[in-house]
């Protein structure tokens, strides 16, 4: 099993440390992990924001640079649904702009082998317990396009479970919007900043240590808001609790 | 009463005051959350939930692909019944179609049952430059027009308000348009309710001319279709001499049987009922009883533009239940009237910009309303991809250019250069890495993002060096 990380931008530039997590991760699992050099970036900021022909580059560059692997994983829910709902979007409408099936062809070569990282280590793996260690109080942010794109369902939350020493505290309004939504942030910075207080003031009254979540674009910007209110938790990468361990535990 | 959105600011500048009105942020708050938790129940009852949404999807999609031919059974069925049949092209059309019926009566006056269509037209302006007076008979339009307010929520369009602030609506201005407000109205929902009946009788029973929209209408027998909760619908039907009803092109289903699957869906997912409480059909005029003439208005106003686009013609199997809003985390904080138009929250983001094109500035910016977080997509009872519109919409708005998006593009267009040359990116993320002392906790350029969050700490290093040290 040849396995290729897509570690994304957000991860490459701002937490190296989740893309470490990763590996280490899937290197105690016995998987061996491959990153080819020539990636970036899933093109979700451009696609979204209304620059579809942007993204077709980086559409190819994709399936380029998976081309030898047998599955592509990153730790980025948003990332994954990118690849597998909206690569399709773009092969098709360029087909329909007459301008052939190449990238039709590279979506449908990259969409099968596309896994978020619980749906890899859950129904690939078939691992729950994957030997973690984490002796902290934490609660679960499932980020919207994870929960919904790809219906991760319970998978994160059952990697939790089963971790040592972690005790999982419910979210209120768990399943609502923390009000990222990419160049939203930005473009209606009021809601979201409103959105993410809303979400803030949850996370703060579980009385967790820890706010975790599968997407670190999300914890970015909770993460923002945390700091900038100083609040008694920190956010963190669902990849990071589970690579700790009680022989090197997460610092 | 100032019921227009003509010159409507952009969204976010829209929403900013609401976001910061915490009376109506707690009204959103509370009414969305109640009515989010009851659909939710009332939707897990049934177990074929998902074969009835995808039923309605397909109901409609097979009417949108052959609407002129429903269109044409549907004139032929009305007329047959008795009714008349008038096209409109746009909202001027339909207003002096109506117009010049309601004139035709010699009436100076009019009951309405909630119709989005006639609110997305102005009817009522309309109307009043002609010197003819339109009642609201729907108790939240009813508020809505007492308060000289804009509707803000497709079902509930006063759901911006609460149980004080209405009172206050009907003990000042009751008087003014009919019977006043009993002496001593408290704020209790029974008292309210009793106020505005006793207000809207004396109206149902002196109108001769009523104005209608409909849910559906039925191409086969070319039957209208209003589903409503307080009988105020059933009187406005019934009690006048003459109906004029006025509904999109996009209402049809093709038979009787198709509406046993928009019945079922419509209520649960709308006030969250197992069935409609008044459920009013009518077809064409009977002899001696209920009105002897009926018009039917069938409004384009952007309908077949919008049915030309293939990505965004689904807006149009929307059935107006409203679940969209009452889930959407934007709708909430942001309130309805940032929407600038009869049509808010997720499916108004996708429909006016639709119906009215791009080129306003709240048009422009309605498609970026969202943070795409796909709830809404999720309850409909219709399966619309609204997240897969808005996207669409946004490709439309960023290549017409215009204020914002050509420094937008140009930086979309380095970004691209970039990513597609990961050398010079490891570089940047390199030399952003090694400076990272230097960077300043709030930086004036990303004003929007620091204004309420902190910027992450750069790493030491990105993680392709780490990889290059440590796996290479």
């Amino acid at each position: 099993m040849r396995v290729g990380l897509f570690v994304t931008c957000v991860n490459d530039a701002l937490y190296p440390r989740t893309g470490i997590a990763v590996v280490k991760l899937l290197e105690r699992l016995g998987v061996e992990v491959g990153f080819p050099a020539g990636q970036t970036c899933c093109g979700q900021p451009q696609f979204n924001t209304g620059y579809r022909r942007e993204t077709e580059p980086l559409v190819r560059r994709y399936d380029r640079e998976f081309a030898p692997y047998d599955y592509v994983v990153t730790p980025s829910g948003s990332c994954a649904a990118m690849v597998r709902d909206n690569y399709p979007r773009i092969g098709r409408k360029a087909a329909a702009e007459h301008r052939g099936h190449e990238l039709a062809d590279a979506a449908a070569r990259s969409v099968p082998k596309t896994y978020e990282l619980t749906e890899f280590l859950v129904d690939v793996l078939g691992v729950v317990d994957v030997g973690a260690y984490f002796p902290h109080s934490v609660t679960y942010h499932p980020s919207c396009h994870g929960l919904r794109m790809l219906g991760l369902g319970d998978r994160p939350r059952r990697l939790l479970d089963a971790v040592r020493g972690l005790e999982l505290r419910e979210l209120e309004g768990a399943e609502e919007c923390c009000g990222f939504g990419g160049t939203f942030a930005v473009k209606n910075a009021d809601v979201s900043a409103a959105m993410g207080e809303d979400k803030v003031r949850n996370a703060v009254s579980t009385g967790a240590d820890v706010l975790c979540g599968a997407d670190n674009s999300c914890l970015m910007h909770i993460g923002g808001i945390l700091r900038r209110q100083d609040a008694p938790l920190r956010a963190l990468h669902l990849a990071e609790i589970l690579a700790s361990t009680e022989e090197e535990p997460h610092a | 009463m100032s019921g227009t959105y003509l010159g409507m600011p952009s969204f976010p500048k829209a929403a900013r005051e609401a976001v910061h009105n915490e009376t109506l942020r707690g009204n959103l708050r509370h009414a969305t959350h109640t009515i989010r938790d009851k659909r939710a129940k009332a939707v897990a009852e049934l177990a074929d939930w998902a074969q009835l949404r995808e039923a309605g999807k397909q109901i409609k999609d097979r009417t949108l692909r052959h609407l002129d031919e429903y269109l044409v059974q549907l004139e032929e069925s009305v007329t047959a019944a008795g009714g008349t049949v008038h096209w409109a092209a746009d909202g001027d059309e339909a207003n002096r179609i109506v117009a010049g019926l309601v004139k035709a009566t010699g009436e100076r006056e009019v009951v309405k049952v909630k119709s989005m269509a006639t609110q997305e037209i102005g009817l009522n302006e309309a109307l009043e430059a002609e010197g003819i007076a339109a009642y609201e008979t729907d108790l939240a339009e009813l508020i809505v027009q007492l308060g000289e307010d804009r509707p803000s929520h497709i079902l509930v369009p006063a759901i911006h308000r609460n149980r004080g602030e209405i009172r206050e609506i009907f003990a000042r201005t009751m008087s003014e348009w009919g019977r006043p407000a009993p002496e001593g109205l408290t704020d209790s929902p029974a008292e309210l309710a009793e106020a505005a009946r006793l207000h809207l009788r004396e109206k149902f029973l002196r109108a001769k001319v009523g104005i209608s929209g409909a849910n559906f209408m039925v191409a086969e027998t070319g039957t209208l279709v209003v589903v409503e909760s307080e009988g105020n619908g059933r009187m406005c039907l019934t009690l006048p001499e003459t109906l004029i009803s006025v509904v999109g092109i996009e209402k049809i289903v093709p038979t009787w049987q198709d509406l046993e699957v928009f019945l079922q869906t419509l209520p649960r997912s709308s006030t969250a009922e197992r069935m409609n409480p008044y459920t009013s059909t009518w077809t064409g005029t009977t002899d001696a009883d209920g009105p002897q003439d009926f018009h039917l208005v069938l409004l384009d106003n952007g309908r077949t533009a919008t049915l030309a686009d293939e990505v965004g013609r689904q807006a149009l199997r929307c059935i107006r239940c409203s679940a969209c809003l009452n889930v959407c985390p934007v709708y909430e904080r942001a309130g309805g009237h940032a929407y600038g138009s009869v049509y808010p929250g997720p499916i108004g983001a996708i429909l006016s910009p639709q119906l009215r094109g791009t080129e306003s500035e709240i048009d422009a910016s309605l498609p970026y309303a969202s943070s795409l977080c796909g709830a809404c997509y999720d309850v409909c009872p219709v399966a619309i991809d609204i997240p897969e519109v808005l996207v669409h919409l946004r490709e439309r708005v960023a290549g017409q250019g215009g204020r914002g998006h050509r420094l937008e593009k140009a930086a979309m267009k380095a970004a691209g250069w970039v990513l597609n040359h990961p050398a010079a990116l490891a570089a940047g993320e390199r030399a952003a890495s090694r400076t990272r002392g230097l960077h300043p906790k709030r930086l004036p350029g990303a004003a929007a993002w620091t204004d309420s969050r902190d910027l992450p700490e750069l790493p030491p290093e990105p993680f392709r060096d780490w990889w290059k040290k440590n796996r290479t």
